[in-house]
């Protein structure tokens, strides 16, 4: 593999990777209105993401910051093309992050409800945005050849883009789910088992839709009918779907947890491997996608940013795999006690 | 306006308001961090809650340099595409590195520090504050070597239509950003010693908590007066280095027209609105400008009439704003000194002088906002020093975008730094623990 080719491999990781580390409190942000039953309950759900959230967005920033080193003019077009929709979805995440500092800061029920409402719209907005975005990437976005977008938001929101929402809404909220199962106790604990099992035949419903859709409206399957070997990934993502319902039914909740993980990762990937060896593809013109030939930064800058990825990132998953054990134990009362709780 | 005017306005705005809170945590986070270490080292329970009070004051703080972070990650590819395109192969892998080595660290290992007070050893607990302020400290070095490349581009050379990597020694040993990062630093520390100073002296006043407070304000006298003298002593080097590689933002910052042998400085001058000179100028010190800026009082120094207009940098702006950071400057190592000197028993001392060092707390804020303008739009008409010109930067994108995304961060951002300082306040009143 070639160092291009390689880069292009890390930049779907890392949106995998950020897909399955975020998914689990955007998830919860975006079912806990309608879950939660009292303040308690809501701030348990505060709690079981309260050492995580931040140090999941820090994926989201490594992966605009990766495109940026790697594919510097993907990431121009990119952001500048999807101006608003990005915009969206930043205001969002703003929203969201300051819920969780704020919300316990003001003892009042009014407060309360402001910040909740905050990180619902915070965490479904981009669940759903991101979701539209990717589709689009997926299916090729209408940019001419200098990068500008022929089209507005609505463009977006075609069939295929709201399918693509709607897939990683329920994604998140069915890994979510399991995440709180994991975290939670006695009737929360049962409450949310039973929303993962309610959320996984329609979860299950939608991915084959949007396999169909992207057989029928994409370009996606033409890379794995040349190389059926990369037909694994879509096996992994079936073997993910059905892990998960299997686990979850044998209590084994982490696993379960591990396998939704397994299937939102393949679910990027999936698309990821579909447009190679474009980043972006144009939908006016093959050739005015941006690819890994005509966007990728020197070799070396190209080696340069390999050699801190392979000294960086395994640290970085180490402390924060140390940490997610360090903090396994399910949120109670008594923790929600804690002077520095959310 | 056009797409131009409304992208530096929204990034200058968006940039503005992370940097209310960046500073605090650069300093505040090494000061718990000391905290903790007494407590861990001596016992002493008092330590412990300081730590806790000032955590919480920190937590409230970090929250909005967080989020105001994550939309300037992003804003160099809505609003500067081309600039992106550009300097990526160079400018993006330092921001890559800012994320994987310095905002993954401190960001995991603040959740820790949060959470693990009864969950982990008091050792591995102080580790995690350190980390935090490592970290913190550490992020500020990466992204302001990219913007010393902005300002000094050096290990470059324009291939392919862009700016490709050269050298990347050169790019990250570059001294134009090291010695940024060093003033921009020090700058912070001090701020974060002023205001746990004006905190404590706020509690002091009013008689409360007086060993808890004292404690606390000592500490703060310490840092705030050695970080003043130190921001001091590199920004005199920084003002070296301007001269050195931007000459045209040097003169604006003096107002200084016409290229002179041992040139003068003026206590007080207005440059005039058709941009040729000075209206007033009083007060000269002889061969004063020439010493400062070359450490030689004959040096020669290039006067901004001698730079073509579509080079020169906004005068009036740069240079006022240098001045209102060289003042407070002044005032903060005036402060300095009278914290210091009441570090002992500073609730004995005069209430007036309690009161003003409450008053200091937004000195700092105020000539670290100015520093950036000096060294922002000084660097102007350029985004990269020399070779790119911030017109030719921006996006191809409709101007109505930008305007509805500028209202959006105008509404937004003012609404939640408001009840984040109103936050700060409550908390920085409330008794601790
Ligand atoms: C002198 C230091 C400094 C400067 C010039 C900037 N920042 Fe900053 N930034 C920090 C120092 C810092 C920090 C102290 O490290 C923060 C503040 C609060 C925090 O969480 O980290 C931070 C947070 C922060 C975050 C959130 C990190 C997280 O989620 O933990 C992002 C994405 C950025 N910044 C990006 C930027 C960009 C793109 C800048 C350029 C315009 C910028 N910052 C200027
Ligand atoms: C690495 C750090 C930084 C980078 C890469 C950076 C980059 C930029 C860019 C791309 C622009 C737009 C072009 C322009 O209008 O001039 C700009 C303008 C500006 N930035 Fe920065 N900036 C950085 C840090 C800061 C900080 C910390 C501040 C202050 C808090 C700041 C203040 C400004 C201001 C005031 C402008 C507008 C100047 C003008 O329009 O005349 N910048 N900077
Ligand atoms: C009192 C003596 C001081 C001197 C001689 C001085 C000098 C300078 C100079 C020459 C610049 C512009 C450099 C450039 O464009 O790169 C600058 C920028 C700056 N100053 Fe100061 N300064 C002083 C005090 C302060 C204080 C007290 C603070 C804050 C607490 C501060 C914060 C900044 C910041 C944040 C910048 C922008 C970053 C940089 O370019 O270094 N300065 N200073």
């Amino acid at each position: 593999m070639d160092l291009g080719t390689i880069w292009f491999v890390l930049w779907g990781v890392l949106w995998a990777v950020y897909f399955i580390m975020d998914g689990f409190d955007l998830g919860i942000g975006s079912f806990m209105p309608f879950l939660a039953k009292n303040n308690e309950e809501k701030r348990i759900m505060y709690n079981a993401m309260g050492p995580f959230w931040d140090g999941n967005e820090v994926w989201l920033i490594t992966a605009g910051g990766v495109t940026f080193a790697a594919f510097p003019r993907t990431y121009a077009v990119m952001f500048s093309a999807l101006y608003t929709p990005l915009m969206l979805l930043l205001f969002a995440l703003i929203l969201r992050g300051v819920s969780f500092e704020f919300r316990s800061k003001v003892d009042s029920p009014g407060w309360r409800k402001l910040w909740d409402t905050c990180n619902f719209l915070g965490s479904f907005l981009p669940a759903l945005l991101l979701g539209v975005a990717f589709a689009n990437i997926f299916k090729g976005i209408p940019i001419d050849a200098e990068g500008i977008l022929h089209g507005n938001l609505l463009t977006l929101l075609n069939p295929y883009g709201l399918a693509g929402g709607v897939l990683f809404v329920l994604l998140f909220a069915h890994h979510g789910a399991l995440w709180l199962a994991y975290k939670s106790v006695g009737d929360l604990h049962d409450r949310a088992v039973a929303l993962a099992g309610k959320l996984w035949p329609i979860m299950a419903g939608v991915i084959v839709l949007f396999l169909g859709m992207s057989f029928a409206m994409t370009k996606l399957f033409t890379n794995y009918l040349v190389n059926p070997i990369l037909f694994v990934i879509l096996l992994a993502a079936v073997a993910g779907l059905v892990l998960t319902c299997y686990y979850r039914r044998a209590g084994r909740i982490l696993a379960s947890w591990g396998a939704s993980a397994v299937l939102i990762g393949t679910t990027a990937l999936f698309g990821v491997v579909g447009i190679f060896p474009a980043l972006l593809p144009s939908s006016l013109n093959p050739a005015f996608s941006l690819t890994i030939e005509n966007s990728s930064s020197t070799p070396m800058t190209l080696a340069i940013m390999l050699g801190v990825a392979l000294v960086f990132v395994p640290v970085v998953i180490a402390y924060q795999i140390w940490t997610l054990r360090t903090f396994r134990h399910p949120v109670t009362k008594e923790d929600l006690d804690y002077e520095e709780a959310y | 306006m056009d797409t131009l005017m409304l992208s530096r306005l929204q990034f200058a705005f968006a940039t503005f308001i992370h940097f209310i809170f960046v500073p605090l945590t650069l300093g505040l986070s090494v000061l718990i961090a000391i905290m903790e270490t007494k407590y861990v080292r001596s016992g002493d329970e008092t330590y412990k809650r300081m730590a806790k009070f000032w955590g919480k004051l920190f937590l409230i703080n970090f929250a909005l340099g967080v989020v105001t972070g994550i939309t300037l990650e992003f804003q160099f590819g809505t609003n500067w595409s081309r600039y992106s395109a550009f300097v990526g192969d160079i400018f993006g892998s330092l921001l890559a590195i800012e994320a994987t080595a310095a905002f993954f660290l401190e960001s995991t290992f603040l959740g820790v520090w949060i959470f693990g007070w009864n969950k982990l050893s008091p050792k591995v607990h102080l580790l995690s504050i350190w980390l935090v302020a490592f970290a913190a400290n550490f992020s500020a070095l990466w992204i302001i070597l990219a913007n010393g490349f902005m300002q000094h581009p050096v290990g470059y050379v324009i291939q392919n239509g862009r700016a490709e990597l050269s050298s990347f020694i050169e790019v990250i040993t570059n001294g134009y950003g090291w010695n940024a990062f060093l003033h921009t630093v020090t700058g912070s520390w001090a701020l974060a010693g002023f205001f746990v100073v004006g905190v404590s002296a706020w509690h002091l006043l009013h008689k409360q908590n007086i060993d808890f407070f004292t404690k606390s304000f000592r500490i703060g006298a310490v840092f705030a007066l050695i970080f003043s003298v130190a921001v001091a002593l590199v920004g005199h080097r920084q003002g070296n280095i301007v001269a050195e590689v931007q000459p045209a933002k040097l003169a604006a910052m003096e107002s200084h027209w016409v290229t002179q042998k041992n040139a003068p400085m003026y206590l007080f001058a207005v440059p005039n609105s058709n941009g040729e000179g000075n209206s007033v100028e009083i007060g000269a010190i002889p061969s004063m400008l020439s010493l400062m800026a070359f450490n030689d009082p004959s040096a020669e120094v290039k006067g901004l009439n001698d730079f073509p207009k579509e080079d020169r940098p906004p005068v009036a702006l740069t240079f006022s704003a240098f001045r209102l950071m060289i003042g407070l400057g002044t005032a903060m190592l005036v402060l300095g000194i009278l914290a210091f000197i009441a570090r002992h028993q500073p609730a004995e001392s005069s209430p007036r002088l309690l009161k003003l060092l409450i008053w200091g707390i937004p000195l700092p804020y105020l000539a670290l906002q100015a520093g950036w303008a000096v060294a922002e739009v000084g660097r102007q008409p350029w985004i990269v020093y020399g070779i790119m010109r911030t017109k030719d930067a921006v996006s191809p994108i409709a101007t109505s975008q930008v305007a509805i995304s500028l209202a959006a961060f105008f509404v937004i951002y003012i609404l939640l730094a408001a009840l984040d300082i109103f936050l700060l306040a409550k908390y920085a009143r409330s008794q601790p623990h």
